[in-house]
């Protein structure tokens, strides 16, 4: 028979006292929160969870997607053929600039050599679609469902027919999560197409784009186009990015305040085309030369470095 | 334990199995496009809340931190944003629990309600504060919708613990 000296069992087990517990959990959580934040060291945490994660949205999202495809299927032959003539109607509009296309590029592809100009690069790039936006009400991406396996790397620019969508932030083993250039704060570097300025968009997190630091008597009209400047090595040069809807001039403030409207159905659902890295531009000359000149393919310019891969 | 204490009525006791269901189920529900529609609760933090309440020994502070992660890495949010407000939230409901059920189910939905605010209150503030945008009032609906949901909520999660209410004189248990 066992002795009396034994501990008594375990009756009423409670753990750890709950104050305790709190702050242990808080304390990680905050943790967690600052290093994911500013350091960016817990992307291999969260790819893991990703993994686990990832399937069971995907699942989730079939019932969207089914509501989707049904509607779709039963709008109809009507539908498809009005969208047929839509788009043969616009193919044969567009006929006479795109048949022209190859010997157009052809042609100022000798054109730039004979100027001694680098040539510019081609655009290439995958399909991808987009599976859902993501949930956090704080920000603005989406998630396609291209990701580390496809070969996409974090950067990468993400147009669709219109303009630039957004920029991938984040790569998973199966999907990527694209940041829209509406997202708060996002930048992309632009030139304004009728006079060649440069300037950076910012994002606004209301679906509008701000041109920030242009000065107040700066040559910017409603109506303008922005497209991208290229300056960046990150967008190609030429891609539309925002139209210009309103200009504040205020005697008070340094700055007009420049408001502009995405061109790209950013905030809708669909495929997005996801361009390849670009190649590296050349390294930045001496300090003295590489001031003034239009374009951003001179050799001699100097690339600017924004924080355009930024998230959240 | 009972529906309330100062109702009579005697509950099974809980299965585990069907609190871990409960709370992917509530998961699932997180995770459906609805999320997107104002006013769509946060089916995960109302489901925690509950057990947190009704079985504070079993649901605590390490499963609302792994659901808050889970839910961070779903969202595309900061990692730790939803981890620090579910552990308080989960902290918060098994420590009022023992008060909260000796109140009629209403009355337990009004008390409920804060706690819900607060923790979307939290995590917007914690978003704020590091350079996210302002998602708008209808962020702050989900949890007034939430609390309106906890009196059918505690009868559908109750469901497996009632007992027939004739009973047997054969068999009093």
């Amino acid at each position: 028979m066992a002795g009396l000296d034994h501990a008594p069992p375990p009756f009423f087990k409670r753990g750890p006292a709950p104050l305790a517990l709190l702050t242990f959990y808080v304390l990680i959580s905050l943790a967690v929160f600052v290093v994911d934040l500013r350091v960016r060291s817990l992307d291999l945490l969260r790819q893991t969870v990703a993994l686990l994660v990832d399937p069971v949205q995907r699942v989730a999202q079939t019932p969207g997607s089914l509501v989707d495809y049904a509607r779709k299927y039963l709008e109809g032959m009507q539908l498809l053929q009005r969208e047929n003539d839509e788009l043969r109607h616009a193919k044969l509009t567009t006929a006479p600039n795109l048949l022209r296309l190859e010997q157009l590029e052809a042609e100022n592809e000798r054109l730039r050599r004979l100027l001694e100009v680098k040539e510019r690069e081609n655009a290439k790039g995958q399909v991808a679609q987009i599976l859902y936006t993501a949930r956090d009400p704080f920000s603005r991406k989406v998630i396609v469902d291209k990701g580390r396996q496809s070969g996409i790397v974090a950067g990468q620019p993400a147009i669709d027919e219109a303009g630039v969508v957004g920029q991938v932030t984040r790569v998973f083993p199966f999907s990527a999560e694209i940041t829209l250039i509406t997202d708060k704060d996002q930048a992309v570097p632009v030139q304004i197409v009728r006079s060649g300025q440069r300037s950076v968009v910012f994002g606004l997190g209301t679906g509008q784009l701000e041109l920030r630091y242009m000065p107040a008597n700066a040559d910017v009209e409603v109506g303008d186009i922005l497209v991208t400047s290229g300056l960046d090595s990150i967008y190609l040069q030429g891609y539309p990015v925002a139209k210009v809807v309103s200009i504040e001039r205020e005697g008070a403030y340094s700055f007009a305040r420049i408001l502009g409207a995405p061109i790209a159905g950013v905030e809708n659902f669909g495929e997005v085309m996801i361009l390849d890295p670009r190649q590296p531009l050349p390294p930045p000359p001496p300090a003295a030369k590489g001031r003034g000149g239009d374009g951003g393919d001179k050799p001699g310019l100097r690339p600017k470095k924004k924080r355009a891969a930024k998230g959240d | 334990m009972q529906p309330t204490f100062s109702s009579s009525r005697i509950l099974l006791p809980v299965r585990p199995w069907f609190i871990y269901l409960s709370l992917i189920a509530a998961l699932l529900l997180n995770f459906l496009p609805t999320a997107y529609w104002p006013g769509v609760p946060d089916w995960v933090a109302l489901v925690l809340c509950f057990w947190s309440v009704r079985e504070f020994r079993r649901v605590g502070m390490g499963w609302a931190f792994i659901l808050g992660l889970l839910m961070d890495v779903a969202d595309g949010s900061v990692l730790g944003q939803h981890c620090f407000a579910y552990v308080l939230l989960a902290f918060t409901a098994s420590w009022l629990s023992r008060r909260l059920l000796w109140f009629p189910l209403t009355q337990q939905a009004l008390q409920v309600l804060p706690l819900l605010l607060i923790t979307q209150m939290i995590q917007a503030l914690m978003r704020l504060a590091v350079g996210g945008d302002f998602p708008g009032w209808g962020y702050f609906i989900g949890p007034v919708v939430a609390s309106l949901l906890w009196v059918p909520l505690t009868f559908v999660l109750l469901l497996p613990q009632y007992q027939p209410v004739e009973q047997n004189p054969d068999r009093p248990i």
